[in-house]
């Protein structure tokens, strides 16, 4: 016994790298449903022995249906899932070693609570000693002893999730599914389980992969995190990774509150925002150029002075957060920040305000502009985003009428209208993003297309626009 | 201050269930205590228990029942064999069943039993087919088949997805997965079925007499019989009153289960 524990606590301690297999590998993994819609384009992960891994997006982002892709409920449409090296990619879901703790319990109505344990050991035809020792084992780990002849509906939320996970760990899997598993408990509650969950994937030593939409959650559970949205996978890192250094726009934001600005990468280590210069340690973006520029809200420090600091501005509101106070502060170039301290400034105070180069995280930008190609019609037209619209006619005579070309729109240049007749084409506000002065949107047309906007108008997501651009914003290159 | 009383009156729950009361105490209650009164007495209107005597030792009630209750235990068994694959398919996503499709197995509950009755005689005629013992199962499995599909359709549509996913991933192939979840589960159902399906088929007589020329009689039929000959009608209302009990004691056996998630009672 002694011995056996040692080994399991060597084995951990030599972690994942030393026995440099991995348990689960994802290959160019896409699920397309009938509607064409792609739930997963192109998903690539691997997954080591004995890691926590959690996959994060906003709902609809693709993770359940890649959480499903591994347990098997759903195939996928291209692409291979392997597990130990084995291509089980087209396995139904009951050879898999893999189990799942799903996200309303999915508890047997018909059974009590050791039935339901017992389900999956009683399907391998265990004798009936050994599943009810390994039964009790599993309500043990889950605290649930003693509840061996409840029925499970008589039991509360908190318990019947320690119930389905007693039911899938009891299996011993190699690799233990979690979708969702604590969304319908209250605050407090989840809390406690998470520490539960995190002191159980200890004791195991076996994968868990995680599928949530908190990213409290994915950066207090994980070892890796991984970001997910519109069915791809954004970012893979450590918790500290994702925080810290965020790979686009989309991460900053869902990860923490963030103060997302747009800059210039004036040379290395030295980025331009806000109309200041500022010191940081990022290099290698080139000189002059643009990027965004991501600094949290704990990260800038308020100074009592308004002269001391690298920016200053005016405290607009201060709210009581129980550990800190955050603010938002305004400087007179009209940028807004988000700023948490331990320190209350009342609003209406002048403040300085200051920022260490190594937390300022730079980001490539994505686009500079928005880009689609083109067709030239008669009457001074051009069909771009599945419509057409008017250019300037100095512009058409430049052009033969069918010549291919390529479109650029300035995302400033971008009017939407609330009325969406009075648009060229209309769309939907997809996504939504605080630059500091302004907004910048992504629309996603009606045909599936999208167009980037900064605007100062306030929209909220899901919003039906009409979108226009005005002739002499449509800029029209050689294909 | 009048007003107030009487909009008080007519607020008042109580007054609303007294037209409930009075047609459930007219039309149930009192024919109850009619066919207990006329199947303890006589032609004369005096006690007696002649009647439930005359029932068990008269052969020819007896075998008719018992010849009831195995012709409705074989229609029940059909239907339910026939019925729950139909429900099974309707309702499990995979199959993507049309809304058409369960429509159209439903439909024939929306069509009065005695006109379907009828034109099932006329079919049988048009094509040759001898009326007698098969076509009596035919009409009363065509008839009934309905009662059974829609509670475990019902059922089984209400049944939560996942635990049929849940099963899957602690192991258990599609045959096990239907023995050990779906089908304890769609219990309530198949005991709505059962129940819709067994008590009328018991108590049938029109759809007997019609599809066998009145050849075979049904316990039904000869409750009917005796109620329409005059001086019988007191050994009428006793097999009333027994099929009656029998009934009663048959729902008792399905009852526990039902109620908590009933398929259609």
């Amino acid at each position: 016994m002694q011995n056996s524990k040692v080994s399991q606590e060597e084995i951990l301690a030599q972690g994942p790298q030393a026995q440099g297999e991995y348990i689960i590998e994802v290959k160019n993994v896409s699920k397309q449903f009938e509607d064409g819609k792609f739930a997963l384009n192109n998903v690539s992960l691997s997954i080591k022995k004995g890691e926590f891994v959690t996959i994060l997006g906003p709902s609809g982002c693709g993770k359940t249906t890649l959480l499903r892709c591994i347990a098997g409920f759903q195939v996928a449409s291209s692409g291979d899932i392997l597990l130990k090296g084995e291509d089980v990619t087209q396995t139904p879901p009951y050879k898999r070693p893999v189990n799942t703790v799903f996200q309303k319990y999915a508890l047997f109505p018909h059974l009590n609570v050791f039935e339901n344990v017992a389900f999956g050991l009683k399907m391998k035809k265990l004798e009936k000693s050994l599943i009810a020792k390994k039964v009790r084992t599993a309500l043990k780990m889950a605290n649930l002893t003693g509840y061996e002849e409840r029925e499970v509906n008589t039991l509360s939320g908190g318990q019947q999730q320690r119930v389905a996970i007693a039911r899938a760990i009891v299996n011993q899997p190699e690799v233990l599914l979690l979708d969702e598993p604590l969304s319908a408990l209250d605050l407090k509650m989840r809390h406690d389980m998470q520490i539960e969950l995190k002191q159980l994937h200890k004791e195991m030593g076996i994968t868990f992969i995680y599928v949530t939409h908190d990213q409290e959650e994915a950066l207090t559970l994980s070892d890796r995190v991984v970001v997910m949205s519109e069915g791809e996978i954004q970012q893979i890192g450590t918790p500290t990774d994702i925080y810290n250094e965020p790979i686009n726009c989309f991460v900053a934001d869902f990860i923490g509150e963030s103060n997302i600005l747009s800059g210039t990468m004036i040379c290395d280590k030295r980025v331009r925002f806000c109309g200041h210069d500022f010191d940081c340690i990022d290099e290698g973006f080139g000189e002059n150029q643009p990027v965004d520029v991501v600094v949290r809200p704990e990260d800038i420090y308020l100074l009592d002075n308004p002269e001391k600091g690298q920016l200053r501005g005016t405290v607009q509101t201060c709210i009581f957060k129980g550990v800190h106070y955050e603010m938002r502060v305004l400087t007179p170039d009209g940028f807004e920040f988000l700023i948490q301290d331990y320190h209350e400034f009342l609003p209406g105070r002048e403040v300085g305000m200051l920022v260490k180069p190594e937390d300022i995280q730079i980001m490539k930008k994505e686009r500079l502009f928005n880009t689609y190609e083109g067709e030239i019609l008669k009457n001074n037209k051009v069909s771009f985003l599945d419509a057409d619209w008017d250019i300037l006619p100095e512009v058409a005579a430049q052009f033969e009428v069918g010549d291919k070309v390529q479109v650029e729109v300035e995302f400033a240049d971008v009017d939407l209208q609330d009325y969406e007749e009075e648009g060229t084409l209309t769309g939907e506000v997809h996504f939504i993003l605080y630059k500091g002065d302004h907004y910048h949107l992504t629309i996603r047309t009606d045909e599936g297309n999208d167009i980037e906007v900064n605007t100062n108008d306030v929209w909220d997501d899901g919003d039906r626009v009409g979108v226009v651009i005005s002739a002499k914003d449509i800029r029209v290159k050689k294909a | 201050m009048k007003m107030k009383k009487l909009s008080d009156i007519a607020s008042s729950r109580r007054t609303w269930a007294w037209p409930y009361v009075l047609f459930l105490g007219l039309f149930v209650v009192l024919p109850l205590v009619l066919i207990a009164y006329f199947a303890f007495t006589d032609n004369h209107g005096s006690f007696t228990i002649q009647n439930l005597v005359k029932f068990f030792t008269q052969s020819e009630a007896i075998s008719t029942f018992l010849y009831s209750v195995f012709i409705a235990v074989l229609n029940t068994i059909i239907c339910l064999l026939l019925g729950y694959p139909a429900a099974y398919i309707m309702a499990m996503k995979e199959f993507r069943t049309p809304q058409t499709l369960a429509i159209l197995f439903i439909m024939p509950m929306w069509i009065n039993f005695l006109l379907r009755t009828v034109a099932t005689v006329e079919l049988f005629n048009m094509v040759g087919i001898p009326l007698g013992e098969g076509a009596l199962l035919f009409g009363l499995c065509y008839d009934y088949l309905p009662f059974m599909i829609y509670p475990i359709y019902n059922t089984l549509q209400k049944m939560d997805y996942s635990l049929i996913e849940a099963a899957q991933d602690l192991g258990a192939n599609r045959a096990k997965c239907f023995r050990k979840v779906v089908l304890p589960l769609s219990m309530p159902g198949i005991y709505s079925g059962i129940v819709m399906v067994f008590m009328p088929t018991v108590s049938t007589f029109a759809i007997a007499e019609l599809l066998t020329h009145n050849n075979i009689k049904l316990f039904g039929s000869l409750i009917q019989d005796y109620i329409t000959t005059s001086d019988l009608l007191n050994y009428g209302a006793m097999l009333s009153l027994i099929l009656l009990v029998i009934i009663g004691i048959t729902s008792f056996f399905g009852g526990d289960e039902e109620g908590e998630k009933g398929g259609l009672i």
